[in-house]
């Protein structure tokens, strides 16, 4: 960035930035939550990765046992949430961009509501693998 | 709900009737550039991520389901086409992170020069075809290693 040049630093006003507002009174947290869940997703996702490496090719008592370790289970669930969290803010700015109309309220709820399943059936997939794997099966 | 831009853009012709303006940017207009290639780029593969993730806690669900829900899950991991999707989303996952890596940087006030800005595209295009490749070749790798173990030592699952 060029400091010579004489420019608007923050277009907002003081007391909405003290506030955490933007223009429709949100937005800022939007952005925040965003960025702050993409961080988030760099870790957890590296984690995931390496274990891979550990998974591929792996038979179901070995998934099973993998997956029922508590470290293991924490990380899963931590980056499944993670995961469509951020996709869910994500998701929502693209509608927001390019559903108009009528339609967009809908697709709002849908990207809401999907993402939110998801995640739902991620983390008792996890429950149920500790619990599978606590009993032996 | 009538989107209120809409009412920007009603125009009248010189004989008077209303007329519908077009939206701004005109794609077609602007000469191609790598830039704005990666920019939507880096919200198809954000959408393609998470589609990836979806048939990830699929995947997860089926071995929670158990051996047979999971048997089935192997024979879409493991065929071909598969194996395609997968690294289909192994490779917009990558990418997705060196975008979100280079908006972070953007965020925090670096990088942000239209020099700086020609200049990263292209690592990151690079970048992302080398730890792309790298990884599918590796996976794809240890998965089979330890496929084809397993079929010598006769178990069968």
């Amino acid at each position: 960035m060029n400091a010579s040049v004489p420019h608007i630093e923050v277009m907002r006003s003081q007391l909405g930035r003290a506030r955490g507002l933007g223009a429709g009174h949100s937005g800022v947290s939007h952005w925040w939550a965003e960025r702050v869940s993409a961080a988030s997703l760099l870790p957890l996702s590296t984690w995931f990765v390496v274990q891979m490496f550990r998974l591929g090719g792996a038979d179901h008592a070995e998934v099973v046992k993998w997956g029922g370790k508590p470290v293991n289970a924490t990380m899963l669930a931590a980056l499944i949430i993670t995961t469509f969290y951020h996709a869910q803010v994500g998701l929502q700015v693209i509608v927001d961009d390019y559903v108009h109309g009528k339609a967009h309220l809908p697709t709002r709820l849908l990207i809401k509501i999907g993402t939110s399943l998801m995640g739902l059936l991620g983390v008792f997939a996890v429950i149920k693998l500790v619990v599978r794997s606590g009993s032996g099966k | 709900m009538q989107d209120i831009r809409k009412a920007l853009y009603v125009g009248s012709r010189s004989d008077g009737t209303l007329i519908q303006r077009p939206m701004s940017p005109h794609l077609q207009v602007y000469r191609y550039r790598l830039s704005m290639v990666l920019s939507i780029s880096n919200r198809i593969t954000g959408v393609i991520a998470t589609a990836g993730a979806a048939l990830g806690v699929f995947w997860l669900g089926a071995a929670a389901k158990g051996p047979k829900a999971f048997a089935t899950a192997r024979k879409v991991t493991g065929n071909p086409l598969g194996q395609l999707v997968l690294v289909g989303w192994l490779a917009s996952v990558v990418y997705h992170t060196v975008g979100g890596i280079r908006h972070l940087i953007w965020d925090a006030g670096y990088r942000y020069d239209k020099e700086e800005l020609n200049k990263d595209g292209p690592v990151a295009v690079g970048v992302t075809a080398g730890v792309s490749t790298v990884l599918a070749v590796a996976l794809l790798a240890v998965a089979g290693c330890r496929r084809s173990k397993r079929a010598k030592a006769g178990k069968v699952s």
